[in-house]
C-alpha cells in the first residue's frame, strides 16, 4: 500500500498544529490500535479452541497413547483432571477465566505450567529471530535501494534475480543445506541445540543465552552460545531478504518518481542526501509495514528450522504440541505469536506516526 | 496493412518478462515440470516405491541421483512425486481462489454486516503465522496430504478474499453497475455479467504468484510430517529423510532443488505475468 493510499486525508492541509490536539489524537489512534488487538487476540483463543476440538483427532488418546486411551477408567480420571468433561463452551469459559489471571494451564505432554514452557521457549526463538529480522533489513532494504537506482540495468536484474531466488528457498531444505556444508563439511558450525553438551547455561535472566552470558560475564558461554546461534539465524536471514529486498525496491521506486525527489534531484543536492532525506523517509511507511510483516512470516519459518536444527523455542514447541493435540499448549503458542504479532504491528503503526505526520493528523 | 505472421503473433502474446533468456528459462522449466507432473511415472527408470536397489547409493552409481535409506531410486521418486506437490499446490490454489474470490464477492458486493463479518474474519486468519496456524489445523485433522491441502486452504484464502473485496468495492459504484440493477437485474445476475469479469485478470495474478507459496508450504508441512504418509514420493518428506541422514547429501539436495526450480520458475512467471496486466492491485 503506497503511503498515499493509506490516508485518505493525505492532501489535506495539517489541521489543528496545536501541541494538545495532536497529542489526544495520537492518544485515540493509540487506544484504537489496542482494543482491536485485543479483540483480535481473544478472537485468536476462539479459533484455536474451535480448531483443536472441532476435529476428528481425539486429544485423550494423543495424549495418553493408544493403551491407556482403552482404559476407561484412566480416561475418565484424565477427563476430570482437564476438565474434559465439561461441555465446550463451559471449557472455553474456563480457559478464559484462568487466562485473565495469566494461567494459560498444564500443558499434557510435558505436565509443566504451559507459562513455564512458553517462558523457556520464546526466548530461544527471539534470540534467533531478532538477529534475523535485523540482518535481512539491512540487507534486504540496501539491496532494494541499489536495484531501484539501477532500475533495468544489470545490477537490478542480478539482484531481481537473487531476491525472487530468496523467496522461493524451501526454508527446511535451506536449513539441511547450511548444517551438511557448514558443519559436516566444513566443521565451521557446532553442532545442534543451543550449547555444546557439557557447557552449563548461564543464569537465567532474560532466558536469551547470549545476553545472559554476557551479563554473568561468562565469556566462553558467551561464545558457544553465539557460535549455536550463527547457523539458524543464517537461513531465517536468508529467507527473508528476498522479501524485504523486493518491497523495498517496489516502495523505493515509487518514491523516486516522485516530484519532490525531482525537485530535490533539480536543486544539486549530493545524492547521498537526497537517499537519506527524500528517498528513505518516503520510503520508510511501506518498508517498515513490510518489516513487520516479515517478522510475522519470521516466526512462521522457525517451526521448520527449529525442527532441524534441534532449537528448543517457540517453533519446536509449538510442534510437538500441536503433534499431540496439546490443546493448552496450543493454544498458548498461539495467544504468544499472536501478541507478538499484534505488539510488532502496533509499534509499526505508532513509527508510522513519528516517521508520517499525515498519519498522526485527521484520524 | 502488414499482417504479423502467426509465429510473431504467438510471440507477442507471451508476457514481455517472459520474452528474454532467464524468462524463456523459467517459462521451459516449468512446462517441463508440468508434463512430468503428467507423464512421470511412465518415464521414470525404476520403480519408486520398491525397495530393491542397494540403500545409500551414491548418485551416480547404482542410479543417476542415488538410492534412499530403504533403497529406492531417488530420481524415479522425484519424477513421480512432481504430481503430489505441484498437482496438490494447483488444487490448493484453485480452492482458496474460489473460497477466497467468492467471499470477497460477497463483502465487497453486499457491504455493511455482512462485509464487516466477513473482512473481520479474514483479519483474524491473517493475523496468525501461516505455518504455525497450518501445522495446528493438520495435527488436528491428522495426518494425511488431503487434510495438509484442507489444512493451508485455511490459511491461503484470505489474500484472495481482500483482493477481489477492493475491485468489487471500486466496480460497484460504475454506471454500468447500476444501470444493470435499475433495469431489474438479481444481485447474482449483477455479480455475475458485471462485476465478476472485473476480478478475473488481478485474481488470475494472484493466483499465479501463489502457485509457488503453495508448493512450499504443502511440501513444509510434509516435511514436518503432517501431509504426505509414507510411501507417497512427496518432495518435503524426501527431505525430512535428510534431517536423520544429513551425510548422505543427496537424499535432501535434490527433492529441494527440485521444490525450487518449480517454485522459482512460477513465480518468475507470476511476476512476469503481473508486470504485463497489472492493474496495479497487486504488491509490485
Amino acid at each position: 500500500m503506497s503511503p498515499a493510499s493509506a490516508n485518505p486525508d493525505a492532501g489535506r492541509p495539517p489541521s489543528g498544529a496545536g501541541g494538545g490536539r495532536r497529542h489526544s489524537a495520537l492518544a485515540r489512534y493509540v487506544a484504537k490500535r489496542l482494543v482491536i488487538a485485543v479483540g483480535l487476540l481473544f478472537g485468536m483463543t476462539l479459533v484455536t479452541f474451535c480448531l483443536t476440538n472441532l476435529v476428528p483427532g481425539d486429544p485423550v488418546a494423543a495424549a495418553l497413547g493408544q493403551r491407556a486411551a482403552d482404559d476407561p477408567e484412566i480416561v475418565a480420571r484424565f477427563r476430570t483432571e482437564y476438565g474434559l468433561d465439561r461441555s465446550l463452551p463451559a471449557q472455553y469459559l474456563a480457559y478464559l477465566g484462568r487466562l485473565i489471571r495469566f494461567d494459560l494451564g498444564t500443558s499434557w505432554q510435558t505436565h509443566h505450567a504451559v507459562a513455564a514452557d512458553l517462558a523457556k521457549a520464546v526466548p530461544a526463538t527471539m534470540e534467533i529471530a531478532f538477529g534475523a529480522i535485523v540482518g535481512a533489513a539491512l540487507i534486504g532494504i540496501t539491496f532494494g535501494a541499489w536495484s531501484a537506482y539501477r532500475r533495468g540495468l544489470a545490477t537490478d536484474q542480478v539482484l531481481r534475480l537473487v531476491s525472487l531466488i530468496g523467496i522461493s528457498l524451501p526454508t527446511f531444505w535451506t536449513a539441511i543445506v547450511c548444517f551438511y556444508v557448514f558443519y559436516y563439511r566444513l566443521g565451521w558450525a557446532p553442532g545442534s541445540g543451543r550449547l555444546t553438551p557439557g557447557v552449563a547455561a548461564p543464569p537465567n535472566v532474560t532466558g536469551m543465552y547470549t545476553v545472559d552470558a554476557l551479563l554473568a560475564g561468562e565469556w566462553r558461554t558467551f561464545v558457544d552460545a553465539s557460535a549455536h546461534l550463527a547457523l539458524p539465524t543464517l537461513v531465517l536471514t536468508l529467507y527473508t531478504i528476498g522479501l524485504l529486498t523486493r518491497f523495498s525496491r517496489t516502495s523505493i521506486l515509487e518514491v523516486l518518481d516522485q516530484d519532490y525527489v525531482r525537485a530535490a534531484k533539480a536543486k544539486g543536492l549530493p545524492g547521498r542526501v537526497v537517499f537519506f532525506r527524500y528517498v528513505l523517509r518516503g520510503a520508510a511507511v511501506p518498508v517498515l509495514t513490510v518489516v513487520g510483516l516479515a517478522f510475522g512470516s519470521l516466526l512462521s519459518g522457525t517451526v521448520l528450522v527449529e525442527s532441524v536444527f534441534g532449537w528448543p523455542g517457540l517453533g519446536s514447541y509449538a510442534y510437538q504440541a500441536a503433534s499431540k493435540l496439546d490443546l493448552l499448549a496450543v493454544m498458548g503458542v498461539g495467544l504468544v505469536v499472536g501478541l507478538v504479532y499484534l505488539c510488532v504491528n502496533l509499534a509499526v503503526d505508532l513509527a508510522y506516526g513519528f516517521i508520517d505526520p499525515r498519519v498522526r493528523v485527521g484520524r | 496493412m502488414t499482417r504479423r505472421s502467426p509465429t510473431a503473433r504467438l510471440w507477442r502474446a507471451i508476457p514481455p518478462g517472459l520474452r528474454q533468456p532467464l524468462g524463456l528459462a523459467a517459462g521451459l522449466i516449468a512446462l517441463a515440470w508440468l508434463v512430468i507432473c503428467l507423464i512421470g511415472p511412465a518415464i521414470a527408470p525404476f520403480d519408486p516405491l520398491a525397495q530393491d536397489l542397494p540403500r545409500f547409493s551414491p548418485p551416480g552409481e547404482v542410479s543417476f541421483l542415488g538410492t534412499d535409506e530403504l533403497g529406492r531410486d531417488l530420481f524415479s521418486r522425484i519424477l513421480a512425486g512432481a504430481r503430489v506437490t505441484i498437482g496438490l499446490a494447483l488444487v490448493l490454489v484453485c480452492l482458496s481462489m474460489l473460497i477466497g474470490s467468492l467471499l470477497g464477492l460477497l463483502a465487497g458486493f453486499f457491504g455493511r454486516w455482512v462485509d464487516e463479518a466477513i473482512m473481520r474474519f479474514t483479519d483474524l486468519v491473517m493475523a496468525f503465522p501461516t505455518v504455525i496456524l497450518a501445522m495446528v489445523t493438520a495435527a488436528a485433522l491428522g495426518a494425511s496430504l488431503f487434510n495438509a491441502v484442507l489444512a493451508a486452504l485455511v490459511v491461503s484464502w484470505p489474500q484472495y478474499a481482500r483482493v477481489v473485496r477492493s475491485i468489487v468495492l471500486g466496480l460497484r459504484g460504475n454506471d454500468f453497475v447500476w444501470s444493470g440493477r435499475l433495469l431489474g437485474f438479481s444481485a447474482v445476475r449483477s455479480i455475475r455479467v458485471d462485476i465478476l469479469p472485473g476480478t478475473m485478470g488481478p485474481t488470475l495474478v494472484l493466483a499465479s504468484l501463489d502457485i509457488g507459496t503453495a508448493a512450499l508450504l504443502l511440501s513444509g508441512l510434509s516435511f514436518l510430517g503432517l501431509g504426505a504418509r509414507p510411501p507417497t514420493p512427496e518432495w518435503g518428506s524426501m527431505v525430512s529423510a535428510a534431517v536423520s541422514h544429513f551425510d548422505k547429501w543427496w537424499l535432501g539436495v535434490f527433492p529441494g532443488l527440485a521444490i525450487l526450480t518449480v517454485v522459482i520458475s512460477f513465480n518468475f512467471i507470476g511476476d512476469a505475468l503481473r508486470d504485463a496486466l497489472d492493474p496495479g492491485v497487486a504488491p509490485r
